[in-house]
């Protein structure tokens, strides 16, 4: 996988930090003011939580270059996880059981991580699939997971915390919001670290970062815990916010797919380019199924509609892939950078 | 940390295409003057100090192909030790055996004193050796700043919440790491390329950058394999100014892998001619470059020839 970080190679005009803080003063000032109900339940909640689920697996097969497709059973672990610790532990704050999620799956991610001590590439991918099995089968097998209820299906706990309550669709949005912004920035940090430098060493040449004393079987479980953690998060955000129920069912292979969709569209090995990843994802599907129902409504059924935007979606992105391999933050970089001469030369 | 070395190794063996040759001698039949010649050096440098690298009877075969036949070897310290040979003569076996990527069937490898079956590759760097590879092995996504830094990564003690926060030992291995790599780069004059991504520099450069990487770590023994492999006469007359000059700065050993003989004749302190994977000849520049089984074995044999044609007309009849 020749992903090269598109971070790292444009020279920034302006200090690296004002895109993040200007944005984040929309998300959180303009936003909650200005969006409907439509906005936040069906484009940005959604949005959210795979932007994150996009940035852990990218920390993974991004930067430590280990594929995987177990991402859903990360999810599936980090959410059931938090509602039982939210569930049976009295007294724990919503945070402290989200936290401990995290450790869940990161846990779990660990043990399906082993494999990587010995397999690479396809193999480990397949050997991830594992984990996508197993999670799914145990949580549906064992009614515990989901405190016995007979449809397997749990309503997730009302969102506060420290008594504010933030139920109503602004509310989880800026919960998601929070949450995802600061595991956001923490990952930023450590893919710039020693730690992150590893991953990448690990991803280009496995054979020289041993030889130079890079702990590779410590660094490559790592980036697995620290992947799985993230994903857990973004499981629990997914279930808590977005959908407010848990079900395994909704943590299937196309999940893992589709965030693996988002970190290739979006560009492998950057933070960024999850979230442009994700909002593609979200949001394309929603506008083409808009543009060919006011389109095409009248003569085609609702069915054929929804395959064929299946279809226009799959032409659309192996096109786009074609075009520009190194995904939506090399194409963002290059109009940029385009603007930005333009400007210049004006 | 229990290493999973045979499997590694095997793996390995793809990307790192063993030297393989056809024919191999069984060691009984090496010449005997060698061991002779290795006596007479050993005992000259007996009162010096002992030496920081020695490999005894060093056999390796990749399936029915020998690689390596009995090869024994002394590196002293603070020399620049060239090991040399015809394509496929088994020098890049030797650089792996030395670091650990192959494990040898035979023999022992004893480094500053101490003798490994398989020198742990994981921990080559904790006891102060560094290598370059034949084919480049940069990280290509890291910049060259980067690159060069990872050859301390192996010092790093804080963990990766510290490095994440910032508190911690992180901030001072941060400036070390600063502090290090910048010198090696002015050092190697790369400070003009320090942010340029490792994968976007011409091939000269890269070798100069996976020099810095091994170099900023301060070894006191690099292997270099083939550095100057595919440079102009220009960048190999630069490259061999910087290994030297490196040599002197750090007080490193170098073992050197060449192809060039004329570039490694003006640089090696000692040199070790290796053909169809054993020791042909072994000594100061000039005594190798007068040996007369140097110069068949680089420049062929009149009596090899003949016998081949001999037995083409044979299997012709």
């Amino acid at each position: 996988m020749a992903a090269i970080a598109a971070d790292f190679s444009t020279a920034p005009v302006l200090p690296k930090w004002i895109a993040p803080v200007l944005l984040l003063a929309v998300a959180y000032g303009v936003v909650p003011l200005i969006g409907s109900s439509y906005l936040f339940e069906a484009i940005l909640l959604p949005f959210l939580a795979l932007g994150l689920a996009g940035v852990g697996l990218n920390i993974l097969t991004g930067y430590a270059g280990q594929v995987s497709l177990g991402s859903a059973a990360f999810m599936a672990a980090g959410a059931f996880a938090a509602y039982n610790f939210n569930l049976r532990v009295e007294g724990l704050p919503l945070i402290g059981s989200i936290f401990l999620a995290g450790i869940v799956a990161a846990a779990i991610g660990i043990v399906f991580g082993l494999p990587s001590l010995r397999l690479k590439g396809f193999y480990l991918a397949v050997s991830t699939l594992a984990a996508q099995f197993f999670v799914q089968w145990a949580l549906t097998k064992f009614s515990w997971f989901s405190n016995n209820s007979a449809s397997g299906v749990i309503d997730a706990p009302k969102l506060s915390i420290g008594g504010l309550a933030l139920d109503g669709a602004v509310g989880r949005y800026l919960f998601a919001l929070t949450i995802v912004s600061i595991l956001t920035f923490l990952a930023y940090r450590l893919v710039s670290s020693q730690t992150g430098r590893n991953f990448i060493a690990i991803r280009d040449n496995e054979t020289a970062a041993r030889i130079i004393g890079i702990p590779v079987l410590k660094t490559k479980l790592l980036a697995f815990a620290i992947s799985s953690f993230i994903i857990g998060v973004a499981g629990v955000i997914w279930a808590f916010a977005y959908l407010r129920t848990v079900e395994p069912d909704g943590f299937d292979l196309d999940r893992s797919f589709q965030i693996l969709f988002i970190i290739i569209i979006g560009g492998l090995a950057s933070i960024r380019g999850a979230f442009f990843g994700a909002a593609l994802i979200v949001v394309f599907p929603l506008g083409l199924s808009r543009l060919s129902g006011f389109l095409l409504g009248d003569v085609f059924d609702s069915g054929v509609l929804d395959m064929s935007q299946r279809i226009v979606l799959g032409a659309l992105i192996i096109l786009f892939l074609i075009l520009e391999p190194d995904g939506l933050v090399a194409l963002w970089d290059r109009i940029r950078r385009r603007l930005l001469f333009a400007w210049q030369s004006t | 940390m229990p290493l999973p070395t045979y499997a590694l190794g095997a793996m390995e063996a793809s990307v790192y295409a063993p030297e393989v040759f056809a024919r191999g001698l069984p060691s009984v039949l090496q010449p005997a003057h060698l061991s002779e010649g290795d006596a007479g050096a050993a005992g000259s440098t007996a009162n010096a100090a002992a030496p920081l690298l020695s490999l005894h009877g060093i056999g390796l075969a990749f399936g029915g192909v020998v690689a390596l036949a009995d090869i024994d070897l002394s590196v002293r310290s603070g020399e620049i030790r060239a090991i040399i040979g015809p394509n496929g003569a088994g020098k890049s076996s030797l650089i792996n055996v030395i670091s650990g990527v192959y494990r040898p069937d035979r023999g022992q490898v004893r480094l500053a004193g101490v003798g490994y079956a398989q020198v742990p590759t994981q921990r080559l760097a904790h006891l102060g050796v560094a290598r370059t590879f034949q084919n480049l092995a940069l990280f290509k996504g890291l910049s060259v700043l980067d690159n060069v830094g990872s050859g301390l990564a192996y010092k790093v003690r804080s963990n990766f919440a510290g490095q994440v926060l910032g508190i911690g030992r992180s901030r001072g291995e941060r400036y070390d790491f600063l502090s290090c790599t910048d010198q090696i780069l002015e050092f190697l004059d790369l400070t003009a390329v320090r942010d340029r991504l490792a994968g976007t520099l011409p091939y000269g450069l890269q070798k100069r950058v996976e020099l810095a990487r091994a170099l900023v770590a301060e070894p006191r023994l690099l292997l270099l394999d083939e550095p100057m492999a595919g440079m102009t006469p220009g960048e190999k007359s630069e490259m061999a100014d910087f290994v030297r000059a490196a040599r002197d700065r750090f007080s490193t050993t170098v073992v050197l892998i060449e192809h060039d003989v004329g570039v490694v004749m003006g640089l090696s302190d000692r040199i070790a001619v290796l053909d169809y994977g054993r020791k042909i000849a072994d000594g100061t520049p000039d005594e190798v470059r007068n040996d007369q089984r140097v110069i068949d074995a680089y420049l062929g044999v009149a009596s090899d020839n003949e016998a081949l044609s001999r037995d083409e007309a044979r299997a012709g009849i």
